[in-house]
């Protein structure tokens, strides 16, 4: 890295933080959860990226491992009284009750848990390939959210947790984001980061190299649960209530979306992507409300947003299958000449 | 656990086998589909919805039942249709993972246009004397319906052995789920033969979904959602391609389900994750299913 990008780097990381301290004090509430569910979205992404397209492994059990982090986290986080309040049916079971952690070792435990959970599935679900890997990761986050559906005394069972306290904001977030994105660099241009790629372009030439294939599934598989765990805790904590339906397949399939969109394999795709569609999905919100065409009033449908979002998905994959970015990734240099309008020069720096 | 007398038990069993019936009826479309292009279809849930739907309008336009049917079934097999040609055919060669997305965005289209189109709230299914009244034998009462499932369905299914066994439709179909190039050389016009594919898979989830609809009569747009997974396993346990296999998954899903309730009514709760943890025990100890092939793979 030449000497200019690390300034530039740092810049633009001053020029973040400044931002973020305007907008933490002059925006309003909505503008501020937009740019939290960015971030959020962000952190989701890259470690769904991490799985999917890194490592080649299709698994759809996102929504799963954020269900894991959310509870666990809202669960020590929830005040004593909340408890009492939430539990009504029957009371929370007993270490629980008493228990109030505060913010960060909370997330941090969602995230652990999260990923012992991600290396239980692993082990055994990770034997398989294609789409039968798919359906399995999918089945696991069904079981999860069935076995959260009916553990009334520790999740509440179906009625959900409410009065969560709002302890995500933006420093939270978008610190968790940059600290994702930091790790997944220096992951995936690690020894263990190109043998994820080893693994996703051919897993038979992978293994005739000497890479452990288990080994580094599970281990891509563990590392991206723990991401989706932490991102899953600040959702909750974010919104400030959950309840098992929040963690249906519908929410795989919009941090799917995200990756496909961005890019399958490209960290810069997926933070622009995540940016792009949360915003988007806030920015549709009148396509479900009622359109007047003049002659035939389209009356407004919870869903209309939905259906121009699979619409995309597909036109991507039909048309478009790189996504934004394809593989490819943000440097300094081609940022430069776009900006510059230069033409790059030829490989060995001859003009 | 608790007792239960030899009634209840039979009462059960004939509950479990319908169930199994339509499990089986919907499993077809996608073991066809698996066999052929080696993809989920996951929009065949929502397909096996829409058909529901088709009915349900044709009844409410005033339509009978023997006119609605047939209709039904032949929209739902042109929508199957319609789905390979838009979302998979452009896909022949892409890398796999291209094609599951395209399939996750198709079946995520249908669901939400017909809640769009539809609305969400569900809708009470038509009732129709001739297969919803109740027959009572010895102590046990029984829908009609639930003798007629079981024998629709073996109807179709000896049909369809019959297609895809002896007539040249069947014997291209076969060709091609071995090696689409090779078919294309003998003169197999590929796609059409996976079109026709689609269409039979749609108008088996056709008559599941009529059925499924009289059965238990109320519709929405997600409905397709959880049976649709649930036929999927069902085609896994049976072995995935095998058209009898499917039949046997089916079955062992839909007596499953009904017997864990019945006999463990504290579990229920859990029977939507029951079908999930037999199809990841099915996967880790007989990954090709019982009737499957065993498939090498070539370097």
């Amino acid at each position: 890295m030449k000497k200019r990008d690390y300034y530039l780097t740092a810049i633009s990381l001053i020029l973040l933080i400044g931002f973020i301290f305007y907008a933490d004090n002059n925006m309003d509430a909505y503008m501020v959860r937009i740019l939290n569910l960015c971030a959020i979205y962000t952190i989701l992404g890259l470690s769904m990226n991490l799985i999917n397209g890194f490592t080649g492994l299709f698994s759809l059990g996102h929504a799963g491992f954020m269900s894991v982090g959310a509870y666990v986290t809202a669960i020590l986080t929830l005040s004593v009284n909340a408890k009492v309040q939430n539990f009504f049916l029957k009371p929370i079971a007993a270490p629980l009750s008493n228990v109030v952690w505060p913010f960060f070792p909370a997330l941090l435990l969602g995230g652990a848990l999260t990923a012992l959970v991600g290396f239980l599935i692993g082990a055994p679900a990770l034997r398989l390939k294609g789409d039968y890997l798919a359906i399995a990761t999918l089945g696991f986050a069904e079981i999860i959210r069935v076995i959260f559906t009916n553990t009334q005394t520790i999740t509440n069972g179906a009625l959900g947790l409410k009065g969560i306290p709002a302890y995500t904001n933006l420093w939270w977030s978008f610190g968790i984001a940059i600290f994702t994105i930091v790790t997944m660099i220096l992951l995936i241009n690690s020894s263990y980061g190109r043998a994820f790629k080893a693994i996703r372009e051919d897993e038979i030439a992978a293994e005739s190299m000497g890479i452990d294939l288990f080994k580094h599934k599970v281990l891509s598989f563990t590392i991206g649960a723990f991401f989706a765990g932490i991102g899953g805790g600040l959702l909750g904590n974010l919104l400030g209530t959950i309840d098992p339906l929040m963690f249906r397949f519908t929410l795989t399939f919009n941090i799917l979306l995200i990756i496909v969109l961005g890019g399958i394999g490209s960290i810069t795709g997926t933070v622009i992507s995540a940016f792009v569609v949360t915003i988007a999905q806030e920015a549709l919100r009148f396509l479900d409300q009622s359109i007047n065409l003049g002659f035939v009033v389209i009356p407004g449908v919870a869903g209309m947003r939905m259906v121009v979002f699979s619409i995309l998905l597909m036109l991507v994959v039909l048309f478009y299958r790189h996504g934004l970015m394809g593989t490819n990734e943000f440097s300094w240099d081609k940022f430069l000449n776009v900006i510059s309008m230069k033409k790059p020069l030829l490989k060995g720096g001859r003009k | 656990m608790i007792k239960m007398t030899l009634d209840m038990f039979l009462q059960h069993l004939t509950n479990g086998i319908s169930l199994g019936s339509l499990y089986a009826l919907i499993a077809i479309g996608y073991t066809m589909v698996y066999g052929i292009l080696r993809l989920i279809n996951f929009a065949h849930g929502d397909i096996f919805m829409m058909a529901t739907y088709f009915t349900f309008f044709g009844v409410l336009f005033g339509g009978k039942w023997y006119i609605v049917f047939p209709i039904t079934i032949i929209l739902t097999a042109l929508l199957g249709m319609l789905v390979e040609i838009s979302a998979y055919r452009n896909l022949r060669d892409a890398p796999k993972i291209s094609i599951l997305i395209s399939a996750i965005g198709a079946s995520f289209l249908i669901e939400n246009l017909a809640i769009v189109i539809f609305g969400g709230r569900p809708k009470a299914f038509p009732t129709i004397p001739l297969f919803t009244s109740v027959v009572h034998i010895r102590n046990i009462s029984i829908q009609r319906l639930t003798f007629i499932i079981p024998v629709v369905t073996v109807i179709l299914l000896l049909s369809l052995l019959f297609l895809i066994n002896k007539t040249k439709t069947g014997m291209a179909m076969r060709a091609v789920s071995k090696d689409h190039e090779t078919a294309r050389l003998m003169g197999i016009n590929v796609d059409r033969t996976i079109s026709i594919t689609f269409g039979i898979g749609s108008a088996l989830a056709a008559v599941g979904g009529i059925m499924w609809g009289l059965k238990f009569p109320q519709i929405q747009p997600l409905m397709g959602v959880m049976p649709g997974l649930k036929c999927f396993i069902a085609a896994v346990i049976g072995g995935i391609g095998s058209i009898s296999g499917a039949v046997i998954g089916g079955f062992i899903l839909g007596i499953g389900e009904i017997m864990l309730v019945a006999l463990l009514p504290s579990l229920t709760g859990y029977r939507d994750a029951f079908a999930f943890i037999l199809l990841i025990a099915i996967l880790l100890l007989k990954p090709t299913g019982i009737m499957g092939e065993k498939i090498s793979e070539k370097v």
